[in-house]
């Protein structure tokens, strides 16, 4: 039994959430990079540029590259071999998360669904946690934006629908999305499960890095078909017009009730927040 | 692309009934900002005949909740929130005198119908260029509603604020305008 403790852990959550909010992936701004390549419309270039310069202030300035520093999305896999010590779980990733948001200037955007008072320090997080074999502990932190988890759906979609019937079920939410969840998105399937669980494969789905396919050519080619139908949608970058309005398309499926199709599309806007660390 | 309009609010009928739809626009002054329940304290006061903590004549609006200002800085992160969820709010603060109103993505029929209406627009910033878009803000200071946190109402002092005309007071739509040019069947 290995030992980890609960500061540790703290201390990791703390750490991610700040480099999330001020230094973009190198695949999204990779994907930046190609979309402008290939871009023809004059605004949605000028967009572009303004999106890879934002970037680099935010980057070198340690500053948050968008004011919605998100709700903190936490994925954690603990190995089974793992004994957390000296603290509680839970609390010790809210903790780090308080911590993180706090000393960064970061956002605070947790709030009463009702009152809508907010509690001041973006907690609670949304924790997933996975057991698995082994004695490591990773985390995995994505900063998620309101605007773009608006337009985000579950459906379920009856078995006859079939293949064809998820892929004009997503084309037809991002068309729908147009400019509101800040276009280049990345777009999370998730096929399958139940109706919690095609969320949280949608959700999964986002982690991936962008440019890296799903290992099954059957996957593989739907999000291929997905992101061609999708940048001919027309919306493009900030919604005004072009070619770029997805930088990547993500499927997970997994089996499901023979009664049902479930689909989940998560939306990610371009501020595409995630990191990871193992303990 | 042509050279950007520039303005200066307060903004009056003519100011705004000579903008169009995909107009580059450069905003120097002041402008408030609002969101989600700051707007919806507003209209609670219009509704029971309150006086507004801010004047709303010839305003700008700009739809955000920047993040916390750090010693030393004018403001923190400050680009555009999603607009519709301002919908059920601005045809009565454009009613009220409100010119303009900045944000992102698409509005509402009640919306555009004021804006024809009353003379008014709606401006877009870029989504997530929100470190970008604060080098643009000088100041910052909160006019009402601090216990509201990132969503209080506060008065910015900007230059050469970057935005595009999305709605005009005729009616047009930009984001209809770009789909329509740029969609493949």
């Amino acid at each position: 039994m290995r030992e980890i403790t609960a500061g540790e852990i703290t201390e990791a959550i703390k750490s991610l959430s700040m480099s999330a909010a001020y230094h973009l992936g190198e695949d999204v701004v990779r994907a930046l990079e190609m979309g402008l390549e290939e871009e023809t419309s004059p605004s949605g270039q000028d967009v572009l540029k303004q999106l890879l310069e934002n970037a680099q202030i935010a980057d070198e300035g340690k500053f948050p590259m968008c004011q919605d520093t998100g709700l903190a999305v936490i994925f954690v896999e603990l190995g089974q071999d793992v004994h957390v010590a000296g603290g509680d779980l839970n609390e010790a990733i809210n903790e780090g998360v308080r911590q993180g948001y706090e000393e960064a200037f970061l956002r605070k955007s947790v709030c009463h669904p009702f009152t809508r008072k907010n509690t001041g320090d973006n907690t609670p997080a949304i924790i997933h946690i996975k057991i698995v074999p082994g004695d490591r502990l990773k985390l995995t932190l994505a900063g998620k934006g309101g605007g773009s988890e608006n337009m985000s759906r579950v459906m379920m979609l009856k078995p006859s629908d079939g293949k064809d019937g998820i892929i004009d079920y997503v084309v037809q939410r991002v068309k729908e999305s147009g400019p509101n969840p800040c276009p280049p998105i990345v777009v999370g399937v998730g096929i399958g499960g139940t109706f919690e669980r095609a969320a949280l494969l949608a959700k999964e789905a986002l982690l991936r890095h962008i440019g890296e396919p799903n290992l099954d050519p059957e996957l593989a080619e739907m999000e291929r078909t997905i992101f061609e139908r999708i940048n001919k949608l027309g919306i493009g970058p900030a919604g005004l017009g072009g070619r770029t309005t997805s930088l990547g398309v993500h499927v997970e499926l997994q089996q499901c009730h023979i009664a049902s199709l479930p689909v989940a599309v998560n939306i990610n806007c371009h501020a595409h927040r995630h990191k990871e660390t193992i303990i | 692309m042509s050279d950007p309009v520039v303005l200066t609010p307060p903004l009056t009928d003519e100011d705004v009934a000579g903008l169009r739809a995909g107009d580059r626009v450069l905003i120097t002054g002041t402008m408030l900002t609002g969101r989600d329940a700051a707007h919806k304290r507003l209209v609670d006061l219009i509704e029971n005949g309150d006086e507004l903590p801010v004047d709303l004549k010839g305003q700008i609006i700009y739809f955000v909740g920047p993040t916390p200002t750090r010693p030393g800085e004018a403001i923190g992160s400050a680009g555009p929130t999603t607009s519709y969820r301002m919908d059920a709010y601005s045809p009565i603060l454009i009613e009220k005198g409100l010119k303009g109103m900045i944000g992102k993505g698409s509005r509402s029929r009640e919306v555009v119908e004021a804006m024809v209406k009353h003379k008014a627009v709606y401006f877009a910033a870029v989504g997530g260029a929100a470190a970008l878009i604060s080098r643009r803000i000088v100041s910052s200071e909160i006019l009402a509603y601090e216990e509201l946190g990132p969503e209080a109402i506060r008065r910015l002092q900007v230059k050469d604020f970057p935005v595009i005309v999305v709605n005009d007071t005729e009616g047009n739509d930009l984001y209809e305008q770009g789909v329509k040019e740029y969609a493949i069947k």
